[in-house]
């Protein structure tokens, strides 16, 4: 029952680094790049709904809609001014550039909101639900996250695959050069990639400080790389691969705190993590790249 | 614009309380005169002097450290503010002046050495640093150039060992494990006690290591430890459940209000429901904003401050913070008021003129007031608090119970 | 000697331009300090800048040679630091302070140098962004571990314990020298600034050596395409060890002349954060550029410390975000390296054109 126990928290706790490695995920796939900006993305999206929902008593559904334009204009906004005169640089530079406007978002939230922490209301407002009486719980936060990471996952393999945009977001992921003399637009393709990749951030934050409720400027640092890893692990670049890699990492990091050791639980992760990627190289689900001289 | 006019009147009204205080310095305790710590301390806190404030002179330069950005900023800023209130008032009774510039270390070591040597050309004395680690470096370092120094809230030994120059306002980690440990004995508060702590931070881990130690000699019954990482680290269910498989009544929690507060609501989630323990740094855990205090209800803690005390100390300290800084203070900045106004007291009493005294004279006259004996500060964070030549203070803590939202002397 | 610097190869001349600027550097600051014109402030950082360099000279040799990215160089400093300091600290008192100085900064080399070559092995198989995330991994591993790691030392020997200090079971006479989260405590500091100048020359000579010889150019082959490279009989994992393995060491060394120019030292130093401002310095300064390396390293450490000087504590991180990307964009950018090129020809022309009626002019005002 423990064991149980146990997997549900991994579960739950890899649903949200799965959200949050789905918008890596996606700006990784389509635009090359490591968006190291998008775990701050997600604090900005977790602080909107903390001022529109828990201190603005709005309807939670209206806050997140309203977090979603504020995150997907931000993250344009990022885009346009420090990723995409990068385009043609090394791909380094965009790497160090995002670490910069990570730090920006970090500062400008510790100066606009203070350092204070905030105490987040969940957003969900479901039971949880109780089996073999009562010995075993699942939080209801829980079941929302599995339930949205699904429907998101399902929701961008669709759009990618099925619709206009998501074909030019892989002709432009394949080959940028081919792609543009095919008459896509690569800079609309990339800033609708951020906007939807920033507007899931929006809905990570919220669902992220509706399990763990304390919000400061630094909530988004820490998930930010346990997510990339989690896309990493999963196959960056492949949008299943981010929920199967998150959930697993989520997972893994549970059991290991639970039955090896809470004080190098991290280290075990990530040796983990290492074994995994030394048996696949390319991740769990990733393609491996066929390189011609 | 709100707020500066809100602070020239806190700074107009500690005006009128203090002139009240340094005119009353003679009456007897429990008249108008105590309604504020500057009110009634410079009688006690001087008595070498025949109680007679405004002995020292001049403008004191006091260099502050502590981080005002990144992770922990929020327990450096709350110094820092803490720290401005009192300078306000004391620079506001006339007499000895308080300078105070602050400086960011960013929690980082080498950036607090480096603030430190970025104050050391102007500074008389050093306060700060706020966190433990960059303090021993600072330490150090104002040892051996022979500054003052006086932390408000770094709680390790290692801090003032083997230095005569560094002084603590907080309790030390070893002494206030020990006491949370014999006071849950003392009141029988658990059967089957469970710790979770932070193992990659100093405070947290000095706390449980004596907390442990005391427990083993008092015959405490630990049935289960679990710790984690990062104060940043979101989750705790493993831990919940390996505390709850155990059957721990009485879970002590000796870290930061803000892991704590995640931890409560998911022992709430989950359905285990223990009583909790903790200690200072669970202070402030009510001044979350949008925190739900039913998580809270029945949360012991053992703490220096109560922001909800009715004193008169306490409610005008509170009135001004809350006006300069919106929100409620916590220990580490009462801890920074009471550190001005020791320093304050100190320097009256040892007669110095800050504006003509070196800093290596001034470190070695506030040593011997400090140790002297018969110097004790009456402040938010206790009363008739002295300090050892190890430069360790005795204080007594309180330990109260969170009833309704406020805290509850026990 | 004039003749024999334009006839030596270009390279050679550039080397001898880079030494020049790390003496020159030397030689600066021991006037200025004589003539006691440099701040304390600025006194202080000088040992942290020489590691500094260090670390961005080894990791340009990973990312911008190799052409791997590695977010774990902090891991390697760690391990250079605690294995080095340990050893300082175990033996004070014991040996002379220089022989334990020099003791402790080839164990913490060989060390880094040994973990180097257990992670290199099997990680530079990956490629790309999963080696990053494992060499991020390593990084992080190393960060908690040595966290919970207790080390003491009695007359028994070593004890170890992953738990607490109380679980080592010391002799009464035995001291704690790893002390979990506390780290190491009330270290006799041993840096100094001729000490770190000496290091930094020491790194240069071996990477700008290993550079410009036949296994720095099988280095770079790689980088450039590795196929290729294989093909022509280039043994990938042999050079690609070589470079990650020396990385690692100088990575430790500047551990350890990090470490010893403070009063204590703790795991959570050398985390992520640090392992990304080392490669922020290698990517400024310009990648495969060991001068940019230097240049950036020193100017990105002085900048925040600088910045307090303008009374704006509570902004300062804010600006130094915003001058980053302000930096990176004027650096890296293609239409800003455009306009640089474009501005500086019309300068030249203006320079040139400037240049002729103001001699004409001054001829003139002469006669």
């Amino acid at each position: 029952m423990q064991f149980l126990s146990n997997l549900i928290g991994g579960v739950s706790l890899g649903s949200v680094y799965a959200l949050i490695a789905l918008g890596y995920t996606m700006v990784y796939g389509i635009a090359r790049m490591l968006n190291f900006a998008h775990g701050d993305v997600i604090m900005v999206g977790a602080y909107v709904v903390f001022f529109a929902f828990c201190s603005g008593g709005m309807n939670p559904l209206l806050a997140i809609l309203i977090a979603m334009a504020v995150c997907t204009l931000l993250g344009v906004t990022i885009e346009r001014i420090a990723y995409r005169p990068l385009r043609e640089a090394p791909s380094l530079a965009v790497l160090i550039t995002a670490i910069g406007v990570s730090y920006l978002l970090q500062n400008g939230a510790l100066l606009l909101w203070s350092a204070n922490p905030r105490a987040f209301t969940s957003v969900v407002s479901i039971p949880p639900i109780s089996l073999f009486g009562g010995r075993l719980t699942i939080p209801g936060n829980t079941l929302v996250n599995v339930v949205v990471c699904l429907v998101i996952m399902v929701g961008l393999w669709l759009f990618v695959n099925r619709t206009t945009p998501g074909h030019a977001m892989q002709a432009v992921s394949e080959d940028r050069g081919a792609a543009q003399l095919m008459g896509i637009n690569v800079n609309a393709t990339i800033s609708l990639t951020f906007a939807i990749g920033s507007a899931l951030a929006a809905v990570a934050g919220a669902l992220l400080c509706s399990s763990y409720p304390m919000l400061q400027p630094t909530t988004g640092a820490m998930p930010g790389i346990k997510a990339f890893t989690a896309a990493v692990f999963g196959g960056i670049g492949s949008i299943p691969g981010a929920l199967l890699g998150g959930i697993l990492l989520g997972v893994i990091e549970n059991l290991s705190k639970a039955y090896i050791s809470t004080q190098i639980s991290d280290a075990i992760v990530f040796l983990v993590l290492i074994v995994i990627l030394l048996i696949k190289p390319t991740g769990l689900l990733g393609k491996k790249r066929v390189v011609k001289v | 614009m709100k707020k500066y006019l809100s602070l020239a009147l806190a700074a107009a009204m500690a005006f009128s309380l203090a002139a009240c205080g340094a005119t009353g310095t003679s009456a007897p305790a429990g008249n108008a005169a105590d309604s504020t710590p500057a009110a009634s301390t410079p009688a006690d806190a001087a008595p070498a002097e025949g109680g007679e404030a405004g002995a020292a002179t001049g403008t004191l330069n006091v260099g502050g450290i502590g981080p005002l950005t990144g992770g922990v900023a929020v327990y450096g800023l709350a110094t820092m503010q803490g720290a401005e209130i009192a300078v306000e008032e004391i620079n506001a009774l006339g007499g000895l002046q308080f300078e105070l510039d602050f400086k960011d270390d960013t929690g980082v070591a080498e950036t607090a050495v480096n603030a430190y040597n970025t104050l050391k050309d102007s500074a008389d004395v050093i306060y700060g640093t706020t966190t433990t680690d960059p303090c021993i470096n600072v330490a150090a370092e104002t040892f051996n150039d022979r500054f003052f120094q006086l932390t408000p809230s770094a709680s390790s030994t290692a801090v003032t060992e083997g230095r005569d120059n560094v002084f603590q306002m907080c309790f030390t980690d070893p002494n206030q494990g020990a006491s949370a440990a014999d006071y849950v004995k003392d009141n029988n508060l658990g059967e089957s006690i469970g710790i979770i702590y932070n193992n990659a931070d100093a405070y947290s881990t000095g706390l449980r290591d004596a907390f442990v130690a005391r427990a083993a000699e008092i015959g405490l019954n630990v049935v289960e430890e679990q710790a984690f990482p990062d104060d940043n680290t979101p989750d705790f269910s493993a831990q919940l459940n390996a505390l709850a498989a155990a059957n721990v009544d009485l879970l002590f929690m000796p870290i930061y209000y803000t892991p704590a507060y995640n931890i409560v609501n998911q022992a709430q989630a989950q359905g285990f429901a223990p009583k909790y323990f903790g200690c200072d740094g669970m202070d402030g855990i009510l001044d979350i904003e949008g925190m739900n205090p039913d998580l809270v209800e029945g949360l012991m803690l053992m703490t220096p401050f109560n922001a909800s005390a009715t004193d008169a100390a306490t409610t005008s300290f509170v009135e001004k913070y809350q006006a300069a800084y919106d929100g409620l203070p916590n220990q580490f900045a009462a801890d920074g008021y009471d550190a001005m106004w020791a320093l304050y007291y100190a320097a009256n009493a040892a007669g110095i003129d800050a504006d003509n005294m070196s800093h290596e004279d001034i470190c070695e006259a506030l040593i011997a007031t400090f140790t002297s004996g018969d110097f004790s500060v009456d402040g938010l964070t206790g009363s008739g608090m002295t300090w050892s030549a190890k430069g360790e203070i005795s204080k007594d803590p309180v330990a109260v119970r969170i009833e309704n939202g406020v805290y509850v002397t026990m | 000697m004039l003749q024999r610097i334009k006839t030596m190869r270009s390279s050679t001349r550039s080397n001898l331009v880079t030494y020049g600027i790390v003496l020159g550097f030397y030689a600066a600051v021991q006037l200025l300090n004589a003539a006691g014109l440099l701040s304390s402030a600025f006194i202080g950082q000088l040992v942290p800048i020489c590691a500094y360099v260090m670390l961005a000279i080894s990791l340009n040799l990973t990312v911008g040679f190799l052409g791997e990215l590695s977010l774990g160089h902090a891991g390697f400093m760690s391990i250079g630091a605690f294995s080095g300091v340990s050893f300082w600290m175990a033996t004070q008192g014991r040996i002379p302070a220089w022989l334990g100085v020099l003791c402790a900064l080839v164990i913490g080399a060989v060390c880094a140098g040994i973990f180097g070559l257990l992670i290199g092995v099997p990680v530079l198989r990956l490629e790309g962004d999963y080696l990053a995330i494992v060499t991020l991994a390593f990084g992080q591993i190393i960060v908690n571990v040595i966290n919970a790691l207790y080390i003491g030392i009695d007359a028994r020997g070593l004890h170890i314990s992953l738990k607490d200090a109380a679980s080592l079971n010391l002799a009464e006479d035995g001291k704690v020298i790893i002390n979990g989260a506390m780290g190491i405590t009330n270290i006799p500091k041993a840096s100094t600034f001729t000490l770190g100048i000496v290091l930094v020359v020491l790194t240069l000579a071996v990477v700008l050596n290993l550079i410009h010889s036949r296994a720095g150019r099988a280095i770079t082959a790689i980088r450039d395409n590795e196929i290729a490279a294989q093909s022509i009989g280039i043994n990938l994992t042999k050079y690609k060890l070589m470079a990650f393995i020396i990385s690692a060491v100088f990575a430790g060394v500047a551990g350890v002349l990090y470490a010893l120019n403070f009063t204590s030292l703790v795991s959570r130093r050398f985390d992520y954060n640090t392992s990304i401002t080392i490669l922020m310095f290698v990517v400024l300064g310009g990648m495969g550029s060991i001068r940019g390396s230097i240049i950036a390293a020193a100017a990105l450490t002085v900048l925040p410390e600088l910045m307090r000087s303008f009374g704006m504590e509570s902004y300062r991180m804010l600006i130094y975000a915003i001058v980053l990307i302000a930096m990176m964009l004027f650096n890296s950018a293609p239409a800003a390296i455009e306009w640089r090129k474009k501005t500086a020809q019309k300068l030249q022309g203006v320079w040139a054109a400037h240049k002729k009626p103001a001699g004409t002019g001054s001829g003139k005002g002469a006669a």
